[in-house]
């Protein structure tokens, strides 16, 4: 199979304008004639699905949870970057485009990342006129905040809560067309199958999560918006549900999955402080302004933090970094944190965290001043912990976050499964090897209001005339069968272990395996324990229940078992890059610091994986990633 | 689960009836019509006590009482532009009026607030804020409301006072308060009437929308201090008499 | 830490449901209140019983899909804090906890706690919104907002969304939901084309599922993020007002 990712000639920065000229268009009156089904209601989709009702299609929206605004998007904090320069520090649409390759480590796509800085600006446009409440100067203009790998501010943000004010813009936007009967929502619903026609994406299956009911949909184009699978880890920061099952079926199907293993693990989370923990909780990253990151100099240490005198602490990250000191990237961070509670010197009654400590800046700038910038990260670590921050060091430690790794896609964002599109952070596009601070909830908006809406039409203007296949086409009778016998198959293994049982003992196989740090030995056993943990959760797992009603059990089964196949595919695409990148570190890759080392000859490509079967070899294609406007250069953080 | 088969709809969403009629059959509106109407009662229960504390300026040299003085004044008022007795009769017209729509509203939005949750939670509640008062509106409002009752057929109208002579207002005080049981069920009805307006008095500012930081703190001080100032005024009426200090 | 539950448990809908009680002994006081559920579920599943069923997503207080009544306190005994980030260190050993669903009309029961709350969709999408189609905005900085507007659109904006005010008025009312969402929009330059509209939508489809306010506060005492009671208040007196404006704009006589 060759990959075209489909790029417009010409120079970069008229790319995506010659595109949109380009493309073939569906005339206004002719809209109303296709169906499209938006798979997701986090930023990507629920921006896509209230964009294509405005412009006039007929859409269907498909969420497992009871509402558009649960989805996890609500959980970012920090801010979203774009490239207005309202604080003329030198911003422009070019230095957001180098700095989120370089963040990228030079992983991503030039043309896709280039697109993404242009329409940066229409996002914050677009979401100020819908009545986000952005904070603002005190003359009425919005205000800006710089963010980790950025020389600029031009991040755009609403309190602690930008994503949630993000998703509840276009929730809304979305509901105003569900009132006006141009989409339509389908709740407590979830998405197990993909159906194909004539090698086309032509409707999904999915499972009413309150009744049973399994049900087929069909439509003229799919797009997955169905965020990452960070929650292969078990432990994540991930909200509880999110999965990677609708991803996962479209591979199975045929689109190909590329860079798997490139996961960001963030720097400051809270540590892990039972063994019943079902998930971490991320502090946002602005702490590590003003606090101060350090360990105890010996192993073993058992005196409490205040204890522990200046000469025998290690302010590690100050120590190797001096020019960047704790703002080091977010996968810097994260390793040094791991390295040295590895080196035993970690922090906590469970020795997992290392300290992030405020005192020095509470001395310089008073308690009121950083009341004020972090009070209510300080109340809910409190909330959290038991512990006072304000009086004791907090404890960090790093957590697996997002996947920059996800369904491959071309310029237009199609998968390689004509008719099936795929957004946001299921996609695999814009961020490389490592994702900057405040760009998540930017390419989800991007994806989803300024780019999908107008690419999609290339595709479906061929279509004009043509009839979704209908639901009792052989192809949908098949496919809903075949979740029938799935689902019927998880509920008759009756075994002695509980789904989450299998999935704490893969979180850790990937944690230890295909973590912060991998290694040829380390990679090689995880393949051997994920298949053999995979077969025992076929003969032992316990699903109580049945079909036919609200059954969570069965539905965490069927995303656990999902995850067990990707989770296979995360270590093997590890296993092949023999080079350190962004957030995935490859031990044998390093320079003599000890920090990442690229291979640019060998790996500067996008790696897609065509499945081949379970527990079989997949394929791998190789898309070459080519550089024509920035120079690919070591990053360095000394 | 799709966008039309859920949630218990409970009315029709495309009203199409006379404007006064929409209006009112909206909650807010009639939250909006008890505290408008709140606020003419608690004018009149205001006024009501002023009036009524002439009864501790006892007699003029003539040996008038004040407090029949200020009667017959009441019935005089706005002569001659209005006959005899009739501000006093737009007065009750007005106060009438309120009651009926005070009462409507409050039984309508109760039904409505009962099948709002049409099976109760079946174990205990427990209350962060919300108090006696405010849990007991719909009680004292019907107890205050039997007791308006009472207190018109005892000292307006003289059905339940057997002493009652018309337009004698001191006496007919002294005679219905001279009755311990009367005067201890003036004294326990005033009570919960305070219970009902310190509720009502800081209620009303948010069902109007009476809301703004620079006053939003007084809004509950204010309610206290009118409460108190009406329970005691009015208990002491009862009292006093019962007691002997007026006679 | 052990303790005893006591959780309602509810096949379906229709069918009758009951309390059922659960020894748990062994909880972590580490723990937050749902990974006790948990812990109590993957025990049922080991006994061959079925799990509690509860809602939860993002825990860590923000996506709005959890909601206990918590010996019957909605979102248990911590105040501003959702159940997710409620940690059972508030309990005491022996401690025999209630734990019931949301009750309102509104909020039919699905499933044991799980509840449906999809009329707050319906009233967003009767005018929670302000009409915008993608690409037609503005430059953003031509739209100026005052800092202290911007500041109580936002605080008004925090509603997760959970139910909670629901769940602890007395009355089974969504005041405190709605009046959030129509002071976030309402506030804001952006959103006064619709003003008046919008209010009197949402009120109306508010009032076809919840019952009224009788201003007792006790869901500014619930709400996980502390919304103020005043944002009722206002919403009050842009319904009143819409009453009359909408009547004037639509040239209405009767």
């Amino acid at each position: 199979m060759q990959l075209d990712a489909k790029i417009p000639e010409g120079p970069i920065q008229d790319k995506w304008d010659s595109h949109k000229f380009n493309v073939k268009l569906v005339n206004p009156a002719n809209k109303r004639k296709y169906e499209i089904l938006v798979i997701g209601t986090g930023l990507a989709g629920a921006s896509a699905a209230a964009t294509l009702g405005e412009l006039g299609y007929n859409v269907t929206v498909i969420t497992y949870h009871d509402s558009p605004r649960r989805a996890h998007s609500i959980a970012a904090q920090g801010g979203i970057n774009a490239t207005k320069n309202y604080h003329g520090d030198g911003d422009s649409v070019f230095r957001l485009f180098y700095d989120t390759l370089k963040g990228g480590d030079y992983r991503s796509r030039e043309a896709n990342v280039y697109r993404l800085a242009e329409v940066s600006s229409d996002i914050i446009d677009q979401c100020t006129a819908q009545g986000i409440p952005f904070a603002r100067e005190y003359g009425g203009l919005l205000d800006n905040r710089s963010f980790g790998g950025a020389q600029v501010s031009r991040t755009f943000y609403a309190r602690g809560q930008t994503g949630q004010q993000l998703l509840l813009g276009a929730y809304q936007a979305l509901a105003r067309q569900i009132k006006l009967g141009k989409v339509k929502l389908y709740a407590r619903t979830e998405m197990l199958d993909i159906v194909l026609h004539e090698g086309r994406a032509v409707g999904v299956i999915t499972r009413d999560l309150v009744t049973g009911e399994i049900r087929a949909h069909s439509a003229h184009a799919v797009v997955l918006a169905t965020g990452g699978y960070a929650n292969a880890y078990f432990l994540s920061t991930m909200a509880m549900a999110s999965n990677a099952t609708a991803a996962w079926r479209a591979h199975r199907k045929g689109a190909l999955f590329a860079n798997a293993s490139f996961t960001q693990i963030h720097p400051t989370a809270i540590p892990q402080s039972d063994d019943t923990q079902s998930k971490l909780t991320l502090m946002s990253e602005s702490l590590r302004n003003d606090g101060r990151i350090w360990v105890p100099k010996k192993e073993g240490e058992e005196r409490p933090p205040g204890q522990i005198p200046l000469d025998d602490r290690d302010y590690y990250l100050e120590r190797k970094y001096p020019a960047f000191g704790n703002l080091v990237p977010r996968d810097v961070a994260s390793r040094n944190a791991m390295t040295v509670v590895e080196e035993g010197r970690g922090v906590g009654s469970r020795k997992n965290g290392v300290y992030l400590d405020f005192a020095e800046s509470i001395e310089r700038l008073g308690k009121a001043v950083i009341e004020e910038r972090y009070g209510n990260l300080f109340e809910m670590y409190e909330r959290i912990t038991d512990e006072n921050p304000y009086e004791v060091p907090m404890r960090i430690y790093p957590a697996p976050h997002y996947t920059m790794g996800g369904l491959w896609v071309d310029y237009n964002l199609m998968t390689t499964i004509p008719g099936l599109y795929s957004i946001g952070e299921a996609n695999f596009s814009d961020h490389g090897a490592n994702r900057l601070g405040a760009s998540a909830l930017m390419q989800g908006l991007a994806d989803g209001y300024f780019v999908l809406p107008y690419t999609i039409s290339d595709y479906l203007a061929p279509l004009l005339g043509t009839q979704p296949v209908p639901t009792d086409h052989q192809v949908f009778a098949e496919a809903t069968q075949d979740v029938h016998d799935r689902v019927d198959r998880l509920l008759s293994v009756n075994g002695g272990r509980t789904v989450d049982w299998f999935h704490r003992k893969l979180g850790k196989i990937l944690e230890t395996h295909v973590g912060m740090s991998r290694n040829e030995l380390g990679l090689q056993k995880a393949l051997r324990e994920i298949p053999a943990l995979r077969e025992e959760y076929h003969n032992d797992v316990r699903v109580p229940g049945e079909n036919e009603s609200f059954n969570q059990s069965l539905e965490k089964a069927g995303r656990v078992e999902d995850f067990f196949e990707l989770a296979e595919l995360m270590a093997l695409d590890a296993l092949n890059r023999r080079e350190s990148c962004g957030g995935h570190f490859r031990e044998e890759s390093q320079t003599p610091e000890g920090e990442a080392l690229r291979n640019d000859d060998d790996y500067a490509y996008v790696a897609a994986w065509e499945f081949t079967g379970v527990g079989e070899v997949p394929n791998l294609i190789k898309e070459p990633l080519e550089f024509e406007y920035v120079a690919l250069a070591q990053r360095s953080y000394k | 689960m799709t966008t039309t088969d859920k949630g218990t709809d409970r009315g029709s969403a495309n009203r199409r009836r006379p404007w006064a009629i929409e209006f009112y059959s909206s909650a807010v509106v009639k939250k909006w019509v008890m505290a408008i109407t709140g606020i003419i009662f608690l004018g009149y229960v205001f006024v009501h006590m002023l009036g009524n504390l002439k009864l501790y300026l006892g007699p003029d040299p003539t040996g008038v009482f004040a407090i029949d003085h200020y009667g017959e004044w009441l019935r005089e008022l706005l002569e001659p532009f209005l006959p005899r007795v009739g501000a006093l009769w737009i007065i009750r017209a007005v106060l009438a009026a309120s009651v009926v729509l005070h009462i409507h509203a409050a039984y309508s939005l109760t039904v409505a607030n009962w099948k709002a949750r049409p099976v109760r939670y079946q174990s205990p509640r427990e209350y962060l804020v919300a108090n006696y008062a405010s849990r007991t509106m719909r009680w004292s409002g019907v107890i205050v409301g039997a007791f308006i009752v009472f207190h018109l057929m005892d000292l307006t109208i003289g059905t339940v006072n057997p002493d009652f002579v018309a337009g004698d207002v001191h006496a007919n005080l002294i005679a219905s308060f001279s009755r311990p049981v009367v005067a201890i069920f003036y004294i326990v009805a005033n009570l919960l009437l305070g219970l009902h307006i310190f509720h009502g008095t800081w209620s009303l500012f948010q069902s109007i929308g009476w809301n703004n930081p620079r006053f939003n703190e007084w809004r509950r001080w204010l309610a206290w201090v009118f409460t108190a100032v009406i329970v005691v005024a009015n208990v002491s009426f009862p009292l006093t008499v019962l007691t002997g200090l007026v006679t | 830490m052990n303790i005893t539950l006591r959780v309602w448990r509810q096949d379906n809908p229709d069918a009758p449901g009951r309390f059922v009680e659960y020894d748990a002994p062994d909880i972590e006081s580490h723990s937050s209140f749902l990974e006790m559920l948990d812990v109590v579920n993957e025990r049922l599943t080991d006994q061959g019983e079925e799990p509690i069923a509860f809602d939860s997503d993002c825990r860590e207080g923000i996506c709005g899909m959890c909601g206990l009544m918590i010996n019957g306190l909605a979102h248990g005994p911590q105040q501003g804090t959702a159940t997710c980030q409620l940690h059972m260190r508030k309990f005491e050993d022996g401690d025999v906890i209630t734990i019931e669903p949301w009750r309102a009309a509104g909020f039919p029961i699905i499933r044991d706690l799980v509840v449906d709350r999809s009329s707050f969709d319906r009233i967003i999408e009767a005018g929670g919104y302000i009409t915008v189609p993608t690409g037609s905005a503005p430059d953003a900085n031509l739209i100026l907002v005052p800092k202290p507007a911007a500041d109580a659109a936002m605080d008004a904006a925090a509603c997760i969304g959970c139910g909670a005010c629901v769940a602890s008025c007395p009355n089974g009312a969504a005041q405190l939901f709605v009046a959030a969402k129509v002071a976030n929009l309402n506030l804001l330059p952006q959103g006064q084309p619709e003003r008046w509209t919008r209010v009197e939508a949402m009120v109306d489809e508010m009032e076809r599922y919840f019952g009224s306010c009788t201003n007792h506060g006790e869901c500014e005492a619930a709400c996980p993020k502390r919304i103020s009671l005043d944002f009722i208040a206002m919403m009050n007196r842009d319904y009143i007002k819409a009453k009359f404006k909408n009547r004037r704009l639509a040239g209405q006589r009767s």
